[in-house]
């Protein structure tokens, strides 16, 4: 048995005591290992601190060995990391990761705020188009049309307003040096979205700015559907908020 | 540390020297009438002391940055004013939840809603009860003089990381805008703090990953009140501050503090002037209340008046401390010199009640 | 021929089905069995076809699959 070597396995900062808590075909998990990975790679984990929102992204600091971090209060991400940021200075990274209901719901202001402070940090945006942890809510990322409790007949754009695209929007901010918008529904996206996400770092790591990488996530719970259905519900996810690369700069004078 | 040097200065610049004298290294803030000296002051000296100064979009964000920045165990201030100190209740509940030590100045102005800009004590109950939702209580220190200011601030941070409790100085802007002569200086409180080994990141190497978690993480919600309660019940007993005067051979006890304290000095000398036998007792520490040090001061007196610019505050606690053993009597923001936002408690009602006062 | 050993680890296992649906070669199948929290968990069912890309073992949300290189034919 020892003599089998692994092709793909866990990455090595993957934490094996974790029995990852997330819902049955959640892409929460799977972006924790594209996080990893990417972690893994720039070889930064030793100097970045994780500062996460209220959420199901809540505990992700746990599942990363040797990643240390603050649980902030519901959208406060991005304040608690600049007090972070301002204390531990240039050399370490401090990297947020927020929902969709904490970071373009209650938290708007926060990272407006951090944005436009041009302060040096990183957000990872886990958007999955409802509040999962409260029972799938409509969430100002929600879809029109979209069932929830809140929204019994469909979210009507009339009354509750279009879903908002952060990864557009952030590209608005000066301060903003990479902002990017990926998926982990297919292996290719995946891969796309860990490069996105390293890169996210090292420019973290040259402290050139602030730098924003959205990801969609299937909460099928919240959206009703089976598990095995989460990768298509991705797919139409993608048809509303479109994958790309918004903004990739140098440091703004 | 900081020079020895006596100057003329404002409470509200007395705090931002209490700060630096105290090897407090970060300042957030949002500004807002009356504390608008403080932000000013730290953006133009901190830096120079070696700190660093952010200027937040609203005072959610400034409390939450500050929780972040003491979670890697620095020392960090923020000052806001009473609708502001309102705004930040969620963040303060939440640094509780932590354990962080931190210190949060409101220099009263008055309440409710926008109020005025103007002083008033009516935050006594807001910052004194329950820091936030949870019923946890932070220690709070109200100075009523430029110099307390500057002191209490230094002994804010002192508390905070002795305890790992957050610490609320509560002036109002009577005392935060006037000017006295004081001394800046670092105080030795001669006590030695604890290592703060839950903060992240305090050493270059990281032996296993330190985590700062908000108490309600599942497993150890119940295990963290007998925690808070051997806390409290030590502050209870070790902290508790207050001032007398003239309180040996008196018949009637005003209990009154920040600024209304020195107004009503102004009232006791004018009163022993006409023979009328007045002392002071003055609470510094709101929490924890000095309930016995109240009971002793009062234990001699025919009456107690307790004075303070509210609708009757701090008044609960004294009614609680003396348990019904002693007729007291109220006068409060009623007694105002005109009706309007900038009207102001003198020495004339309190005089005139104590000459009402049958003994 | 050599094949990949690709191993699911049946108690972190949800029964989601992403790898069934992300393998480009259908070689996964949700299996009769479940586990201990009562999840049908998948099962190799064309191991021949198996190309070793790793798409079951990225996109699992539960850290459960692994891909292991072919055994050496003279090692075992």
């Amino acid at each position: 048995m020892t003599d089998k070597k692994v092709r793909h396995g866990n990455p090595a900062l993957f934490n094996a005591m974790m029995q990852p808590h997330f819902c049955p075909g959640c892409h929460y998990g799977t972006i924790l290992r594209c996080f990893a990975e990417a972690l893994e790679e720039t070889g930064v984990v030793q100097d970045s601190v994780l500062v996460t929102g209220i959420g199901c992204s809540m505990v992700s600091m746990h599942y990363i060995k040797g990643l240390e971090g603050v649980v902030a209060l519901h959208g406060r991400a991005p304040a608690v990391a600049t007090g972070v940021k301002r204390s531990l200075g240039k050399d370490k990274l401090v990297i947020t990761m927020q929902g969709d209901g904490d970071l373009s719901a209650i938290g708007m202001g926060e990272i407006m705020g951090a944005a436009n402070r041009f302060e040096k940090l990183m957000t990872i945006f886990l958007n999955n188009a409802n509040f999962g942890t409260t029972g799938g809510q409509a969430a100002p990322t929600s879809l029109p049309g979209q069932v929830t409790p809140t929204t019994p007949l469909g979210k009507d754009t009339d009354v509750a307003g279009f879903p908002i695209h952060m990864a557009e929007l952030m590209t608005n901010v000066k301060g903003v040096v990479y902002s990017f918008r990926g998926a982990v529904n297919t292996h290719k996206r995946y891969n796309q979205t860990r490069k996105a996400l390293v890169t996210a770092i090292l420019k973290n790591k040259e402290n050139a700015g602030y730098s924003f990488v959205e990801i969609l996530s299937a909460c099928p719970p919240g959206h009703h559907v089976k598990p095995k259905d989460s990768l298509a519900l991705v797919d139409k996810l993608i048809g509303e908020f479109p994958l790309g690369e918004f903004k990739n700069t140098d440091r703004p004078a | 540390m900081i020079e020895e040097k006596r100057m003329l200065c404002t409470g509200n610049d007395a705090i931002g020297w209490g700060a630096v004298a105290a090897g407090c290294e970060f300042f957030c803030g949002y500004p807002i009438t009356p504390q608008n000296e403080i932000p000013a002051w730290f953006a133009k000296n901190l830096p120079e002391h070696g700190g660093t100064f952010v200027q937040v979009e609203s005072e959610i964000s400034s409390i939450n940055m500050l929780l972040g920045f003491v979670a890697t165990g620095k020392r960090g201030i923020t000052t806001t004013s009473s609708p502001g100190y309102s705004l930040m209740q969620e963040g303060i509940s939440c640094m509780h939840a932590m354990q962080l030590p931190a210190v949060v100045v409101d220099v009263q102005r008055g309440g409710p809603g926008s109020g005025s800009i103007a002083t008033a004590q009516t935050d006594y109950n807001f910052a004194v009860k329950s820091a936030g939702h949870g019923g946890c209580k932070s220690i709070v220190l109200a100075p009523s003089s430029p110099q307390e200011c500057h002191d209490l601030v230094q002994l804010a941070f002192h508390l905070a990381d002795k305890y790992r409790i957050l610490c609320v100085v509560l002036p109002d802007a009577i005392v935060g805008q006037s000017a006295e002569m004081m001394t800046v200086k670092t105080i030795d409180f001669e006590e030695e703090l604890p290592k703060k080994t839950w903060a992240i990141a305090t050493s270059g190497e990281k032996k296993g990953a330190r985590l700062v978690l908000d108490s309600f993480m599942p497993f150890n919600y119940a295990s963290y009140f007998p925690i808070i309660k051997r806390k409290t019940d030590q502050i209870e007993q070790n902290e508790i501050r207050y001032e007398e005067k003239m309180t040996q051979d008196a018949d009637i006890l005003i209990a009154s503090w920040g600024s209304t304290a020195r107004t009503s000095l102004e009232a006791i000398a004018k009163a022993r002037a006409e023979g009328l036998k007045v002392g002071l007792f003055r609470p510094i520490t709101l929490y924890p209340f000095p309930k016995e040090a109240l009971q002793k001061a009062a234990s001699n007196v025919k009456h107690v008046l307790v004075v303070e610019d509210n609708q009757g505050q701090m008044l609960q606690d004294v009614e609680w401390a003396l348990e019904g053993k002693k007729p007291i009597s109220f006068l409060g923001i009623d007694k105002r010199d005109q009706p309007g936002g900038m009207g102001l408690l003198y020495p004339k009602p309190i005089i005139e009640e104590l000459r009402r006062i049958e003994i | 021929m050599a094949v990949y050993e690709v191993v699911i680890d049946d108690k972190r296992c949800k029964g989601c089905g992403i790898c069934v649906i992300s393998c480009p070669k259908d070689c996964l199948e949700i299996s009769s069995n479940f586990n201990q929290a009562g999840y049908y968990y998948p099962a190799m069912v064309k191991a021949e076809d198996c190309t070793g890309c790793g798409a079951c073992v990225k996109l699992c949300p539960d850290f459960a699959v692994t891909v292991y290189e072919p055994l050496e034919e003279t090692g075992s």
